[in-house]
């Protein structure tokens, strides 16, 4: 009986907003068929794959590829890599943005910091293969920017591309510079939105402007910060594939210190075909990134339900 | 006396440093622009500079005078991009708006149904076969129009949106007047709608006038190469550069002024963003306000 009823609920239901559900149709169509279609795919991370057997006609073969990624060391290093470099583009776009923000809210020099803005936000537009053509333009060895400069102050030239540790100082810093206007935006619309008020009486007080930006506006920034900084955290095991992909390509050289989860499963499955690696590294990073923005919402709720992401 | 010094030393910290950062990211924009106006030979016996040697235009003589490969990725790239944002704004405010309606009994498991795609996927390999083994989309032009046409994020921010600034009573109205519940979207909703589409559909055209990753992984025929695939294939290969360069056979391999080019061809691709970007810069910015607002 009951059954019966909810069923006619929904049979009602669908025909009372038939056109509302018709409306909602394309976007749902478009994500059932390109997000949740793909996801029983998911088995060839189980699978020998063959191009006659296809996805579901390959022989399985158990935990076969999650053994080869484990042994082949690249589970670790990818890892590692993936979660150092996006601590590190945390931590310095954070530190950077508050300060550039905090900076531009108390300066004089209205058109200065207009135009500072201006040209901080523009990286932001460009596509990484842009930067990439810039990169060129500074550190290409023969004609690069860099390597003309130090030619004519008689310095011996810089190979960057075969000079691991470098990469480690230049990809936070393209990271930054792309990103700068737009997080900076954000702390400083939280500073311009915050109550006036307690700041006009720290003024009275004879607080200078150190004491104030250090007692008032920084506290006041704490709860953006913190939910960026978790935001950030709970997108750690996801690559920035783009700029790594078009900073370095496909160098092996560099592999062992530049080489993250999204580059590992791009090569593996474009240039070597290597499905299984590829599919095993993939479904990793996926139920990781699952857990993690699990785990940060969870986080989030406790501290202030406010901030919680869903 | 001693209480405008604290200010004083703030404003001559900030400078420098507001300056420095500024200064960093406009920079190579200049770069850019300069090494582009090399000559060829300038650049091979001197190098690329900050200050320009020579005015040349050589470089962009080569791209115009050959121009069909290039215009071809240019006319691939704007078809995209305006076809691609007006559909996608379409779909996804017209979803946005079934979301946002309350006589909508599903419209919390709809809403989870878009959401839980940004929490789980199911990763480049399945995708990447879906697409060429079963939906066989490779080398086509919806391949590129339909990846990422829909962003769940955009779609939230937009139910927001309608939920927080057009009343209930407006549809309501509507209704009893004897609308039905498409010509109320398409005659009272999408028009107090436009603000919000004009800020989302600049991020969405920035996507698709920015994407090389589709083609790399769905384009090999190159009448379909989008404009950045083309630059990016110029960038990285020496032989892409002198096939797309050719063409004019009084041209000879070492004619080609390839370091010029490299840089010119990315101002030619970056150039429409740059300058269209001053008058756009505010609703990116209110665009940004928008998504602040929790859903």
């Amino acid at each position: 009986m009951d059954i019966t009823r909810k069923k006619k609920g929904f049979l009602y239901e669908i025909t009372k907003n038939k056109i509302l559900y018709l409306m909602f149709l394309p976007v749902g169509f478009y994500f059932l068929v390109l997000a949740y279609l793909p996801m029983p795919g998911i088995v060839i991370a189980f699978k020998e794959y063959t191009y006659s057997g296809g996805v579901f006609g390959s022989d399985w073969n158990g935990m076969e590829n999650f053994r080869y990624f484990f042994e082949s060391g690249k589970l670790w290093l990818v890892t590692s890599n993936t979660i150092i470099y996006n601590l590190v583009f945390l931590t310095a776009s954070t530190v950077i943005s508050v300060l550039v923000a905090v900076m531009i809210a108390e300066m004089a020099g209205k058109y200065f910091k207009k135009t500072a803005q201006t040209f901080m936000f523009l990286p932001y537009f460009i596509s990484w293969v842009t930067v990439s053509a810039f990169f060129y333009n500074i550190f290409n060895f023969d004609y690069g920017t860099l390597n003309t400069l130090l030619r004519s102050l008689g310095a011996e030239p810089v190979d960057i591309y075969s000079n691991p540790t470098a990469w480690m100082l230049l990809l936070p810093i393209f990271y930054v510079w792309k990103g700068i206007g737009f997080s900076s935006v954000l702390y400083l619309s939280a500073i311009m939105g915050a109550d006036q008020e307690s700041y006009e009486s720290a003024k009275i007080d004879g607080a200078n402007i150190f004491q104030r930006i250090w007692y008032i506006t920084l506290p006041m920034l704490k709860p953006t910060v913190v939910i960026l900084v978790l935001l950030g955290l709970s997108r750690i095991m996801r690559g920035e594939f783009e700029m790594f992909y078009q900073l370095i390509g496909d160098n092996g050289l560099l592999a062992d210190k530049t080489d993250i989860i999204d580059t590992l499963v791009f090569r593996s499955m474009v240039f070597s075909n290597d499905f299984g690696m590829a599919s095993a590294a993939g479904l990793y990073q996926s139920v990781l990134c699952f857990i993690l923005i699990y785990g940060v919402n969870w986080a989030v709720k406790k501290w202030n339900s406010d901030y919680a992401l869903y | 006396m001693n209480r405008g010094k604290d200010i004083f030393i703030f404003n001559i910290i900030a400078f420098i440093i507001v300056g420095i950062v500024g200064g960093a990211a406009i920079i190579p924009f200049v770069m850019l622009l300069v090494g582009s106006f090399q000559s060829e030979d300038s650049i091979l016996q001197h190098g690329y500079s900050l200050i320009p040697r020579t005015f040349d235009l050589g470089a962009y003589k080569f791209i115009f005078d050959q121009p069909a490969k290039i215009i071809q990725s240019y006319g691939v790239t704007l078809f995209i991009t305006v076809a691609g944002t007006g559909l996608s704004l379409f779909f996804s405010s017209m979803a946005a708006y079934v979301l946002a309606r309350k006589d909508v009994k599903y419209r919390n498991p709809m809403a989870f149904y878009l959401f839980f795609t940004t929490l789980f996927s199911a990763g480049l390999v399945p995708y990447y076969m879906l697409i060429t083994n079963y939906l066989f989309l490779r080398n086509t032009i919806s391949i590129l129009l339909l990846s990422g046409m829909f962003n769940v994020l955009y779609i939230l921010i937009l139910r927001t949106y309608i939920a927080n600034s057009i009343p209930d009573s407006i549809s309501e109205s509507a209704k009893i007047d004897g609308a039905n519940d498409f010509s109320i979207f398409m005659k009272v909703i999408l028009p107090l709608l436009k603000p919000a589409l004009a800020s989302i559909g600049l991020f969405v055209a920035l996507g698709y006038w920015n994407d090389w990753y589709t083609a790399t992984l769905f384009i090999t025929e190159e009448k379909l190469f989008p404009l950045q695939y083309t630059l990016y294939k110029l960038l990285s290969s020496t032989t892409f550069a002198k096939q797309l360069l050719e063409g004019n056979g009084a041209v000879s391999a070492i004619e080609l002024p390839q370091q010029t080019v490299k840089l010119a061809l990315t101002v030619v691709a970056t150039g429409p963003i740059v300058l269209a970007y001053p008058f756009v810069q505010k609703y990116f910015v209110s665009g940004l306000t928008i998504g602040s607002v929790k859903g």
